[in-house]
């Protein structure tokens, strides 16, 4: 098979003037990254700043009620508030070793910029971030995080002024800063060898929920759940369990309002194969190959396309793929609240409602591990938007 | 030899650069695109680039996106434009290009289209997120077509993959001009001159230089290094402001040949 292909997806479809920088990155990918000395840096910087290994939590009011176990990898604790921060770490580290000065990164919620915003002042590098005008004044909290981090954010008007032309716009400014600037890619998703490089850095997520699950159950997971926008934290913590063909892996997309027609973040589910942002994938398009625009409650999740390792791993049977409405997921989010004391990015609330809406289908006394990428700090304003429109 | 490559070598043999003008498929509107590339092609355009819009296209500045968004409005679709060609085989002078995003092209579906192209007079295709790793379905798509796919390269694209591009180019090479994306610059960068020292020997069809063109005095001063020079974001800019494409090529055609 070619480079970069998880099956009949993946590949590098860009212009010919980010090839060079592309197999940059591969080549630090295959060399740098695992060397003792990064890796040894990586771990320390995991471990003091994030506040790594994130704890494995089992939900025992939930759990009662349910009848099965369910168990919370509690990404949502790490610094900056999501798993973003492995992968910006991550790729701020390969950065410097690649010896460029500036971090670019494209956001959509504004967890990844965030991230990569922190990740830059913490390395010493510059950092820009792209974000489509949508999300600018959607994620106006995340928006000011960024700005005391020191990054500078450029608003993106063209399009439909979210993260697909946040992403499109940071590909176009990487083309001609490719010498000084690093594009850290802040999902499983676009050219090779992006989804492969995310994943290695997401994939402590499920190396360590595998050892904590070993120790606190004596056993593997019967089912790991996460909700999957580009889908990074999903391969982070499916990666590990991969070889493991007893335990189920379930990745959540947004099925939006959930209405007939209406739109939504359902590659997976709902899209047809096609090549968007470097990469053959599943996408939300025309069947003239215009890409269609996405809709999701949660805005990390609000992206026509997904990580070409998951269309492999759903075409290969490995990985199942369903969908949750914007509604289900606010019902999540509320329980989660009030029956455990955990405020859940909406995003991650689409995994818990996963387990909620199966608990029919799940057997009794299962182990279901879901990640919780994020914490839900950022969508106040969603909500209280969306209970609004509910009384009203 | 491919029609482009006969094309721009006889502009050549007359002593001046071949002007291959760009403009997205259904620019200004569906109507009036025809007039233009009509006019285009009886003011000795040598080569015509149609555009094939695309809603993501990331190698393209503000001028060209803004230009083949409007076209999607005007709904033009792939299908329109071979459909529309067809009918109008024979009728141009100038070879015909279609310059577009792979996703579009993928989905009409990769024979479909090679047989299509040929039935519409289709002497080329740039697919500019095609890189040679990912090029062979369509390359084998088009192979004995009269189709060409044309290969890309620019400052940045070191020897080794100069020379993989120069084995399969046909119909002739696009050079980028700058690290970036198209639109019309004041100047092009100076290390212009010295990597196309590198790539006119190694390519044995002609080479057009691309993106960033304006005028064309900026052309000259690559003398014998480029066979071709390509206008996209000046021609649409031009046609915004109540120009037309027989006065462009009025411009293109006498300061070409200073070259
Ligand atoms: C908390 C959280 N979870 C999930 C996602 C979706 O990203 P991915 O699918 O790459 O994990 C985001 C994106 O911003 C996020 O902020």
């Amino acid at each position: 098979m070619q480079k970069g292909y998880f099956g009949q997806f993946g590949g590098m479809f860009v212009p010919e003037l980010l090839m060079p920088p592309l197999l940059e990155i591969e080549e630090a990918m295959n060399t740098i990254v695992p060397s003792e000395a990064f890796q040894a840096e990586f771990k320390a910087l995991l471990e003091d700043y994030v506040g790594r290994p994130s704890a494995l939590y089992r939900c025992p009011n939930l759990s009662k009620r349910l009848g099965f176990n369910l168990w919370l990898k509690r990404e949502d604790l790490n610094h900056t508030g999501a798993h973003k921060i492995n992968n910006a770490l991550g790729q701020g580290l390969l950065c410097r070793h690649m010896g460029k000065q500036v971090l670019l990164a494209e956001t959509g919620a504004g967890m990844h910029g965030v991230a990569t915003a922190t990740a830059a002042a913490m390395l010493g590098l510059e950092c820009v971030v792209y974000m489509g005008a949508e999300d600018v004044s959607r994620q106006s909290h995340n928006v000011k995080r960024m700005g005391l981090l020191g990054a500078r954010i450029v608003p993106i008007e063209s399009g439909t002024r979210t993260l697909k032309d946040a992403i499109n716009a940071a590909l176009r400014m990487w083309i001609a800063e490719q010498r000084t600037t690093h594009y850290c890619f802040g999902t499983a998703a676009g050219p090779h060898p992006f989804p492969t490089l995310v994943r290695e850095f997401q994939s402590v997520i499920g190396r360590e929920a595998k050892e904590q699950m070993l120790r606190k159950a004596g056993k593997l997971p019967d089912y790991v759940v996460a909700c999957v926008g580009g889908g990074s934290n999903a391969i982070g913590a499916f990666h590990e369990f991969v070889p493991h063909g007893e335990v189920q892996l379930i990745g959540v997309e947004a099925a939006g309002t959930g209405e007939p027609g209406c739109h939504h973040s359902a590659p997976l589910n709902l899209g047809t194969p096609g090549v968007l942002h470097g990469a053959m994938s599943m996408l939300l398009q025309t069947k003239d190959g215009q890409i269609e625009p996405s809709h999701s409650i949660a805005p990390g999740l609000d992206y026509p396309g997904v990580g070409p390792e998951h269309a492999g791993l759903q075409a290969s049977g490995r990985a199942r793929y369903a969908t949750v409405n914007d509604s289900q997921a606010y019902n999540a989010f509320r329980t989660l609240c009030r029956e455990e004391g955990i405020i859940p990015a909406l995003e991650s609330s689409h995994a818990v409602a996963w387990a909620l809406e199966n608990v029919r289908s799940i057997p009794k006394k299962s182990d279901v591990l879901v990640c919780l990428s994020g914490r839900g700090d950022k969508d106040m304003g969603i909500i209280e938007e969306f209970e609004k429109n509910l009384k009203g | 030899m491919s029609i482009l490559t006969e094309r721009i070598r006889s502009a050549n043999a007359s002593g001046r650069k071949a002007v291959i003008p760009y403009l997205p498929a259904g620019f200004p509107d569906r109507e009036r695109f025809w007039a233009e590339v009509s006019a285009l092609d009886a003011g000795g355009a040598d080569v015509i680039e149609i555009g094939v819009p695309f809603s993501d296209p990331v190698a393209d500045g503000p001028v060209v996106e803004a230009a083949s968004l409007e076209c999607l409005e005007h709904g033009v679709t792939l299908e329109w434009i071979l459909a529309e060609l067809g009918r109008r085989k024979g009728a141009f002078r100038a070879g015909i290009v279609l310059m577009g995003y792979y996703n579009p092209f993928l989905q009409y579906g990769l024979e479909r289209l090679g047989r299509d192209c040929a039935a519409a007079g289709v002497g080329g295709l740039i697919v500019p997120d095609l890189p040679l790793e990912e090029s062979g379905p369509l390359r084998a798509a088009l192979a004995g077509t009269g189709t060409e796919c044309i290969c890309l390269v620019g400052l940045n694209t070191p020897p080794e993959r100069l020379a993989e591009y120069a084995r399969v180019a046909r119909g002739f090479v696009y050079f980028v001009s700058v690290l970036g994306t198209t639109g019309v610059r004041e100047s092009l960068p100076e290390e212009v001159l010295a990597k196309l020292a590198q790539v006119r020997p190694a390519f044995s069809v002609p080479v057009a230089l691309g993106f960033g063109i304006s005028r064309p005095a900026q052309v000259a001063p690559f003398g014998d290094l480029i066979d071709a020079a390509v206008v996209g974001s000046a021609l649409i800019k031009r046609l915004r402001e109540g120009g037309d494409g027989a006065g462009f090529m009025k411009d293109w055609r006498e300061g070409a040949s200073l070259g």
